[in-house]
């Protein structure tokens, strides 16, 4: 039963997190610079997530080669974005380039 | 006001906006499911967790943390850090949210996760705040986020044993695509594209730091970057030229 004491103060950190600024609002004006700043978190941030994710997908050491499907499929992911600026497709031939090559290429290369 | 089925259209439109980032979430729920059955919580423990925190990136590091013995506040601290961005999220959105009742205020940023942020600001973005924003579509996509996270961890509870090799598989590929879904399109000026590759290295060279911390100094650095870009006229010649 302590563990619902654990989630339940992790939820109630979460949310006071989220709600902060939505509750608090009216009183925390935002000066201009603040403004611009957060016009570049989305964009930092997923980039900030996904680039050690795709580079480093093992966690030690940069795996900058063909072999590491992740970078593969990342690159042909953000080709076909560029081109066509489609989420749904870009993730389907993003997924489609990373288990082709994870499970049939690379097997195929390496042997 | 609009009328119901303008809301209706609005709470559909913003769920139908959300789909590729369910998708994307999608493997993180079953594996966030599988790893709660091989750990010390039981299964419904881990159905709460989805139910009540509702924060992927934090749920992880929770069973990290709880499977390697560590306090409470340990647990709860490191809540607190890895989902500061959300402070972020919602000081950008605020602007489009600050008309509406507490109540409304209070759910949507309950519902505020990293995938309902991306679709909620693309949408937000283009009109002016208000008071005439509806805040239908921001609904739609977050109870549709909520609704697709709870899914997908009860079939990783139900079937996550069937699956042992799930995290070798590499699935959480489908994070990278989804993201980079989001971000290209949005790279719509060099300043966007420094800030996004200061970002993304010096996530990548500082990814060793504790508690996620390296995420979120890479972040600061690369929004000083874009700030800088962004100086109108000679401050940003002369911005540029220190910075490089």
């Amino acid at each position: 039963m302590n563990y619902v004491i654990m989630i339940l103060g992790m939820a109630a950190i979460t949310w006071l997190i989220r709600t902060a600024v939505f509750v608090l609002g009216e009183r925390i004006a935002f000066p201009p610079l603040v403004r611009t700043a957060l016009g570049f978190v989305p964009v930092t941030v997923l980039t900030a997530i996904i680039v050690p994710m795709a580079v480093a997908p093992h966690g030690h050491g940069a795996e900058l080669t063909w072999r590491n499907p992740q970078l593969v499929g990342a690159l042909a992911a953000i080709a076909v974005s560029a081109l066509t600026r489609r989420p749904l497709l870009t993730i389907a031939v993003g997924l489609a380039v990373f288990f082709t090559w994870q499970g049939a290429v690379l097997p195929m290369l390496i042997r | 006001m609009t009328p119901h089925h303008t809301r209706f259209k609005e709470f559909l439109a913003g769920a139908r906006d959300t789909i590729p980032m369910m998708v994307g979430a999608a493997p993180f729920g079953v594996i966030f499911g599988t790893l709660v059955t091989s750990g010390p919580l039981s299964p419904w423990l881990g159905q709460l967790m989805s139910v009540a925190v509702f924060a992927g990136s934090a749920q992880f590091i929770a069973l990290g943390l709880i499977a390697s013995n560590a306090s409470f506040a340990v647990v709860w601290a490191t809540t607190l850090i890895v989902n500061l961005r959300h402070v972020l999220y919602s000081a950008t959105l605020a602007p489009y949210v600050s008309h509406l009742p507490l109540r409304w205020r209070l759910v949507l940023g309950g519902l505020l996760t990293d995938e309902v942020f991306a679709v909620a600001w693309a949408h937000f973005r283009r009109r002016p705040p208000g008071d005439d924003v509806s805040p239908y579509h921001f609904l739609g996509s977050g109870v549709a986020m909520y609704l697709n996270w709870q899914i997908w961890t009860v079939v990783g509870l139900l079937f996550g044993a069937a699956f042992p090799g799930l995290q070798s598989l590499g699935l959480d590929f489908a994070m990278v695509a989804t993201f980079i879904a989001i971000v290209v399109p949005q790279l719509v000026a060099l300043r966007y594209v420094a800030a996004a590759v200061t970002a993304g290295a010096l996530a990548f060279f500082w990814q060793d730091w504790p508690y996620k911390l390296g995420l979120l100094g890479a972040v600061a650095a690369g929004v000083a970057v874009g700030v800088a870009l962004s100086w109108p006229r000679g401050a940003r010649t002369a911005a540029a030229g220190a910075s490089r």
